[in-house]
């Protein structure tokens, strides 16, 4: 379903910063994280869908990777409550978010270049008996679940098309390929929030759409998507609702058109004076007031 | 000619002998540590002191040896708790600087005045190994083919020696093709991207510095049933260095390199050896080159001299897999 469609569950939400959603998966409250005097992330509360792709989108440097690092437990927020249905996830380790269903991938991708495209996949299963030092010993007691794991390495390997490379070392995968990876190793841990950093970064445009492909499928199965991105097609073709950060806090949220059409969000992308550009007719009156407004954050 | 064989044969038999054996088990835990985990422990040598005082003391105290090595072992396996709670939470460098802190500080308190009364100072504690021979079912005599022979107790000691070998490296293959060594290796390459998948990369790294640290127990224990005796000055830090030669020497991440290591490692020290020394008794070598004094610092810069070789054309080891070691080198 398009988010244009009068049916779409998120069509009666209003698009405010913080808005409270029908059914969310994940609620973050005043999460908030400074490196000495910036302020990186400063969310006041922030609910996310479930089910839906949520994009969230802004220039670089408006804590968008922060925010995933915040969340997922690689970064230690200053102050700051979240949760899955929930269960609070703050201040926990990445491993034990990980188990809560939260899996994320990385902007510059993870693939562990030392092991099979394979072992990749195996890898990422959650729960493995095997890993355990009492019971790796004694094949025994992992053996049935290790073919139940190959079984579910070998379908995601279908479905993302890395069949072909199976026992290759995943070092030797193109970067478009490393992505499809990630994304197949993730959904191993089957999560109920996947988070995407980036995913169509340094993607050539082929392979785009493949991905997007797999973006929308996840979402089609029940998974809620959470990614970043910075292309704005990209963004306004498959989201279902779209979040603008700019230097760490939420500017604007609503469904895309709405969002991609807020001057806070083109003042946030284009910097003031173009913004005013884009509207022609306002463009001579409000010269002089462009110095009340922020500096270009893109810089 | 007959010379040379007799350089050949010494160098053989100090290559498979008691020495070789236990740095073969050093290695093995080593292995775990870096080749597999990417544990940088530049103090290996600390568990193999840990190892042996805490059995040698134990069984100083009366206790029979079968409650010595299991204690020296579980002694290895509370350093390497204490170690991996200060440091694996840090960056892998940490853990490095810490190690070799570590094998000093152990060697140092060993030797110190002030536990004299536990650890025998610098006198270390002697007949350590009278359980252990006693056990010796070999008759006293000769054993051997050829020029290769070995005393009833080094003979013991070796088949002791090399079945823990054998059955550590057993242990490291079968945790190693387990679901856990996938982990492990992961781990390894990328930590955080095991930590991202749900796995618990701390508490990994500890076990896996545990279990190497307790083979490295070994290791010491085996160097001190050897000798009857512990000393602190067994436990230099080169002695770490010469674990880390046998493991780079047999190829690290290899589950057989670290045995093959040490038997390549003692024949290469010991061949050199032998054959400067004869060159020198023969007047070969000339008196203003090399004297026999130098001669036994020589053998280690001729081990130095292959290895940088053995790293630029061969930097997996012996054993290793090329590919592995070149992917992401670049």
């Amino acid at each position: 379903m398009h988010a244009d469609d009068p049916n779409h569950p998120m069509a009666a939400v209003s698009p405010e910063p913080g808005i409270a959603k029908p059914d969310p998966i994940l609620t973050v409250d005043a999460v908030s994280r400074s490196f000495g005097g910036l302020k990186a992330v400063d969310v006041d509360h922030l609910e996310v869908q479930r089910g839906l792709i949520t994009s969230m989108i802004g220039p670089n440097g408006a804590g968008k990777t922060t925010f995933f690092n915040l969340l997922t437990g690689f970064d230690d927020a200053d102050s700051g409550t979240w949760s899955i249905d929930g269960t609070r996830l703050d201040g926990k380790p990445p491993h034990v978010v990980a188990r809560s269903g939260v899996v994320r991938t990385f902007q510059l991708t993870k693939a562990l270049a030392k092991m099979s495209v394979f072992d990749n996949l195996m890898l990422g299963a959650a729960g493995q008996q095997g890993e355990r030092l009492t019971h790796a010993l004694f094949p025994f007691l992992w053996r049935k679940q290790e073919a139940e794991v190959k079984e579910r390495a070998e379908e995601l390997l279908d479905r993302f098309k890395l069949g072909h490379m199976r026992d290759e070392y995943a070092g030797t995968l193109s970067g478009g390929q490393r992505k499809l990876l990630e994304m197949a190793r993730a959904l191993m841990v089957r999560p109920e929030i996947i988070l995407l950093d980036e995913p169509m970064a340094g993607v050539n445009p082929a392979l785009v759409q493949s991905l997007l492909g797999h973006v929308t499928a996840l979402r089609d199965e029940g998974l809620t998507v959470i990614f970043i991105e910075h292309d704005m097609d990209v963004v306004m073709g498959i989201s279902d609702w779209v979040v603008c950060l700019a230097q760490g806090s939420i500017i604007s949220e609503g469904l895309p058109r709405a969002v991609g059409s807020d001057p806070k969000v083109i003042d946030a992308y284009l910097g003031t004076h173009l913004a005013e550009e884009a509207t022609p007719a306002d463009a001579p009156d409000l010269a002089p007031e462009s110095t009340a407004h922020p500096e270009e954050p893109t810089s | 000619m007959d010379d040379l064989i007799r350089v050949f044969a010494d160098a053989l038999r100090g290559a498979l002998g008691p020495d070789a054996a236990a740095f073969a088990i050093a290695a093995v835990g080593l292995n775990l540590h870096f080749g597999f985990t990417g544990l940088l422990n530049f103090g290996h040598v600390a568990f193999m002191a840990v190892g042996a005082y805490t059995m040698a003391i134990v069984v100083d105290a009366g206790l029979p040896l079968w409650v010595g090595v299991p204690a020296g072992m579980l002694a290895a396996v509370v350093l390497g708790l204490l170690l991996g709670g200060t440091t694996l939470r840090l960056r892998a460098d940490y853990l490095a600087i810490t190690t070799i802190a570590v094998g000093e500080i152990i060697r140092i308190m060993i030797r110190s005045r002030a536990l004299e009364d536990v650890t025998g100072g610098v006198f270390g504690i002697q007949g350590v190994a009278a359980d252990f021979f006693a056990l010796n079912p070999f008759s006293p005599g000769n054993y051997g083919i050829w020029r290769v022979t070995f005393s009833e107790r080094q003979l013991w000691v070796m088949v002791v020696g090399w079945t823990i070998a054998l059955l550590c490296t057993l242990l490291v293959w079968a945790l190693m093709r387990a679901p856990w060594g996938r982990v492990i290796k992961a781990i390894h390459e990328d930590e955080d991207a095991a930590r991202a998948l749900g796995k618990n990369a701390i508490l990994l790294k500890a076990q896996s510095l545990c279990i190497g640290g307790a083979i490295g127990a070994l290791a010491g224990m085996l160097l001190a049933l050897e000798r009857s005796a512990v000393d602190p000055n067994q436990y230099l830090p080169q002695q770490t260095f010469f674990v880390w030669t046998v493991m780079i020497l047999g190829g690290a991440a290899t589950i057989k390199g670290a045995m093959a290591g040490a038997v390549m490692f003692w024949f290469i020290i010991l061949f050199a050896e032998g054959l400067l020394r004869e060159g020198i008794s023969q007047g070969i070598i000339p008196d203003w080159l090399l004297t026999s004094q130098q001669m036994f610092a020589v053998r280690f810069v001729i081990v130095g001299a292959m290895l940088i070789g053995l790293m630029i054309w061969r930097p997996q080891g012996v054993f290793g897999r090329r590919e592995e070691v070149m992917i992401g080198a670049r």
